[in-house]
């Protein structure tokens, strides 16, 4: 018996290195070492013709528009996911499982077939082509169809966080301020929102990296035209198709450097809700 | 109050319902209903014996061949790597655990085209990994492989996030009694720890699949894009747009999304299945 549970243990221990072994090697081979290629590409020539890339007119005008596009897009989206959330979470009404389920339709179509569907609506042969060109509005191959094509993309992110939040902390707390006279807004932010705000700030950064990243959508909709209507992530493939590696790996450092923030700021936020919980 | 009047909405004191739904719908249907409803119409102009035409003609259908198997591969490889990556961040201690936790997320957080370039970059013969596979014999870059790998990578997070709660929750005590009366450890993996698992395992394997299918970043620069060998779908409906050939990718646009729909009900059912055995245990 003794000898028994003896080898059982080494036997257990074998299999502990073997496991740990088998994931390691796994995820380096299919994770670690490319992210870490970025960086070592990306540097491959110093930091000076790292920096001197980065300069370069067409990668500016890459991050601005990548920016603005952000900018655009993150905060119409937050007052939508507020909006479904609160609808969702404080009603009950018919239909509202068909309302979740729409709302999460973006998250199962393929980012090529959103952007397809905006060129279908505004392109040149799509249903409203005509009658834009006649008045001399671009969306296609502009900034419009860009913002579209993200916003089609990113739209589930702050609603999805918020509403099973939302629905955890059911209506009591917002009915009694209701009652004791306080308007709709002010219940809003002195109530519902102190309560949501990490769940919220969650959404908006995943939301955010999203739209920062987006390259399937966008590369139907932009038209590359550099300098114009190239994000970040298209100015990478630019950069890469013209054997550019150093200015390709360049921008993308940027964007990983950004997917890494976010990751970062997702454990913080974490932790803190997690001893907001607890308190 | 109005609405409550119609009887559609349950009674409430708060404020702002028809504020918040009316600005929600808009947001819906000119983000998503309508761009959906333009790629449907598109598709159903046609007459069905056309739309049969383009959805099988042999470059499409080539590319389903390669998308499709590529991404259940990359979904299988996935279950079983995926497992094994959750099953050692659940069960055992080890330096640097914290650190492979957090990278288990990024390739949520990574743009598609970031590891698209670094994955074929690293795996072309002169790259990191790809000077070691070429003298073996092993091409990955620009073959379906790549494809695979891609798939692989972003793939990853759906599996050990699915599985990671879930061999949380298996009782230890279990395992334990099932090894005092002489059941072997594979016996017990099989027998007990595997069915609690396996609900979560097929979610994850499901939404992997289901990403693997859409994805275009990452593994168009790995792919090597030659018709027929190494093209997929959504490429394909990139290049038909490319030659303003509209309907031709709004076919292959609706078989996509007829898949998608199937896997999200397939996902769906699997949680319909686990909240039963779940409730049925209890």
């Amino acid at each position: 018996m003794q000898r028994g549970t003896t080898t059982a243990r080494s036997v257990n221990r074998v299999m502990r290195v073997i496991l740990i072994g088998l994931s390691v090697a796994f995820l380096s081979l299919i994770l670690v070492v490319p992210v870490a290629s970025v960086l070592g590409y990306a540097f491959s020539r110093g930091l000076d013709v790292y920096l001197a890339t980065l300069r370069a007119e067409d990668t500016l005008a890459a991050i601005r528009l990548t920016l603005v596009t952000a900018a655009i897009v993150v905060p119409l989206n937050t007052i939508f996911g507020v909006a479904a959330a609160w609808a969702i979470a404080k009603f009950d009404f018919r239909g509202k499982q068909a309302l979740i389920t729409l709302i999460d339709l973006p998250f199962s179509v393929s980012p090529v077939i959103a952007g397809l569907m905006f060129v279908l609506l505004f392109g040149s042969q799509g249903w409203f082509g005509p009658a834009l060109r006649d008045n001399g509005v671009q969306i296609v191959f502009a900034l419009p169809g860009i913002v579209l094509g993200t916003l089609f993309v990113t739209f589930p992110y702050v609603a999805r966080e918020l509403i099973p939040i939302m629905q955890l902390q059911g209506r009591e707390a917002e009915e009694a301020a209701v009652g004791l006279g306080a308007g709709g807004w002010t219940v809003f932010f002195r109530v519902t929102l102190p309560s949501i705000r990490w769940g919220l700030l969650y959404g908006v950064i995943l939301c955010n990296a999203r739209a920062m990243g987006e390259f399937g959508a966008v590369a139907v909709l932009s038209g590359h035209i550099r300098g114009l209507t190239t994000t970040m992530p298209l100015q990478a493939q630019v950069l890469y198709d013209e054997y550019d590696l150093v200015g390709a790996f360049a921008v993308a450092s940027l964007l990983m450097l950004l997917a890494l923030f976010t990751l970062l700021l997702k454990s913080v936020v974490e932790a803190f809700g997690a001893r907001r919980r607890r308190t | 109050m109005a609405a409550a009047a119609k009887g559609w909405v349950g009674p409430s004191v708060l404020p702002g319902f028809g504020m918040t739904l009316g600005l929600a719908g808009i947001f819906l249907t000119a983000i998503v209903l309508i761009p959906m409803a333009a790629l449907v119409m598109h598709g159903a102009s046609l007459p069905p014996s056309e739309f049969v035409r383009i959805a099988t003609e042999p470059r499409a259908l080539a590319s389903y061949r390669l998308t499709f198997g590529a991404s259940l591969l990359a979904a299988l490889i996935n279950a079983v790597f995926g497992f094994i990556v959750a099953w050692c961040l659940v069960r055992y201690e080890f330096p640097g655990k914290r650190l492979v936790d957090a990278i288990i997320d990024l390739p949520f957080a990574l743009p598609t085209a970031v590891s698209g370039i670094a994955l074929a970059t690293v795996f072309a013969p002169q790259g990191w990994i790809g000077r070691w596979l070429a003298p073996l014999g092993i091409e990955v870059a620009y073959t379906w492989v790549g494809v695979v790998v891609a798939l692989t990578l972003i793939g990853l997070p759906f599996v050990v996030r699915s599985v990671q709660p879930a061999l949380e929750e298996v009782d230890v005590t279990f395992e334990e009694a099932a090894e005092s009366l002489g059941a072997s450890r594979l016996y017990v993996f099989r027998r007990v720890i595997l069915p609690t698992v396996m609900p979560s395992l097929a979610t994850g394997f499901t939404l992997a699949l289901a990403r693997a299918v859409g994805e275009y970043g990452s593994v168009i620069f790995i792919a090597g894009n030659l018709p027929l060998r190494t093209e997929i779908t959504p490429l394909l409906i990139v290049i038909k747009l490319e030659q303003f050939d509209y309907v031709g990718a709004a076919v292959l646009g609706l078989v996509m999304l007829f898949t998608s729909f199937v896997m999200l009900l397939t996902i769906n059912a699997i949680n319909g299945w686990r909240i039963r055995r779940v409730a049925g245990r209890r």
